[in-house]
């Protein structure tokens, strides 16, 4: 029988850094499965994972980040995972906070635990650009969902199996999953912590919003998804039996 | 109306509705997305022969010049013909998207399975 808990790591040409982050998660937390979702890596990253001991989900292509995410959750789903954590593979995020944010949702005080940058002791220094974007975000999310959020743009989170069943869905918004999924959680009345956690400045350099083109993307997409979010109705025909389920 | 240009245009517009018969005929194209094409090649066919009913919609819409109106619905196809196309393409994409998951979680399994039964 496997553990009750899985770790995810989205990894696209992750080579340098993938060996560190699973063995440093090995060792912290023995007891829990770590599955890496290799994006169609060109790289070694899927064989360096399966030699660190991870199992391997490997893309036919590259998808992108927030499909890799998804895929992670929809094996921790079939799986019967009742807890996962996500993390980022270019070693940004320190696996000691894997335990903290875990133990946020495994307490029941929250649903998904959001790891925060700003929180947290970390040497993390975001550009000016960055923060201010994160602060846009952070407003954005507060004004149209009234959660107050510090880190909105965090990879780093735990959560249980009745989020999992929502991100498994279509409506995961696969391009970009950030600011609009807390909103998105927000509506379908998720209870939504975050925690301290230790974040680094991405060591590999590789940051997905290096480009200003990219940025400016990033920017539309993100404001009109929460705008769209805020605009659309969800239904989730099994969510009132699983709540039920997990509360008594 | 020139009996001229009449002409040209009645072989043109007839060609066009048969070559998407043809297509549709052959399931080059799907029935699905013929129907904008074909409903296209007809009304072409209609306006080319019934000259005066171009006359009385670029009444009707205000234009100037009866070119106008055609100009005018063309442009108002070609929107049409790419929002639809974007729609399939969305529909595609997310198809894609999840068969491509499933093939990364079958593939897994398999590959556990393959080692327990070696091991």
């Amino acid at each position: 029988m496997h553990s009750d808990t899985l770790i995810i790591i989205p990894a696209y040409n992750e080579e340098k850094t993938i060996l560190k982050v699973i063995t440093s998660i090995k060792e912290q937390y023995p007891d829990m499965d770590v599955a890496v979702i290799n994006d169609g890596s060109s790289d070694n990253t899927a064989r360096l994972a399966r030699e660190a001991g991870a199992m391997v989900l490997s893309h036919p292509f590259n998808m992108g980040y927030g499909v890799s995410l998804q895929t992670g959750y929809k094996y921790a789903v079939r799986n019967h995972y009742s807890f996962l954590v996500q993390i980022d593979a270019d070693g940004q995020h320190d696996p000691g906070g894997i335990g903290t944010l875990l133990a946020l949702v495994k307490n029941g005080t929250a649903h998904i635990a959001l790891g925060s940058r700003f929180l947290g002791p970390g040497e993390y220094q975001p550009s000016i650009y960055r923060l201010t974007g994160i602060k846009v975000f952070r407003l954005l999310l507060r004004l149209l969902s009234g959660e107050k959020i510090s880190d909105v743009t965090t990879g780093f989170q735990a959560m249980d199996r009745k989020v999992m069943n929502v991100f498994v869905r279509d409506f995961f918004p696969c391009d970009y999953p950030d600011a609009d999924v807390i909103m998105l959680l927000s509506k379908l009345k998720f209870t939504i912590k975050e925690a301290p956690v230790r974040m680094y400045s991405s060591p590999s350099g590789k940051s997905m919003h290096r480009s200003p083109v990219r940025a400016f993307y990033y920017t539309f997409k993100m404001v009109l998804s929460m705008i769209l979010t805020k605009l659309r109705k969800y239904s989730l025909p099994n969510r009132d039996d699983s709540s039920k389920k997990v509360e008594g | 109306m020139p009996i001229r240009q009449k002409v040209v245009a009645f072989l043109i517009a007839i060609s066009i509705f048969f070559v998407i018969l043809e297509l549709v005929r052959r399931r080059k194209l799907r029935e699905e997305y013929s129907w904008l094409w074909l409903l296209t090649g007809a009304l072409l066919v209609t306006l080319t022969i019934w000259y005066d009913l171009l006359v009385r919609i670029t009444d009707l819409i205000g234009a100037v010049a009866p070119t106008s109106t055609l100009f005018f619905f063309a442009l108002i196809f070609l929107i049409l013909v790419c929002v639809q196309f974007s729609m399939r393409i969305s529909a595609l994409t997310n198809q894609v998207k999840d068969l491509a998951q499933e093939v990364t979680i079958l593939k897994a399994k398999v590959d556990v399975q393959g080692k327990g039964t070696e091991g």
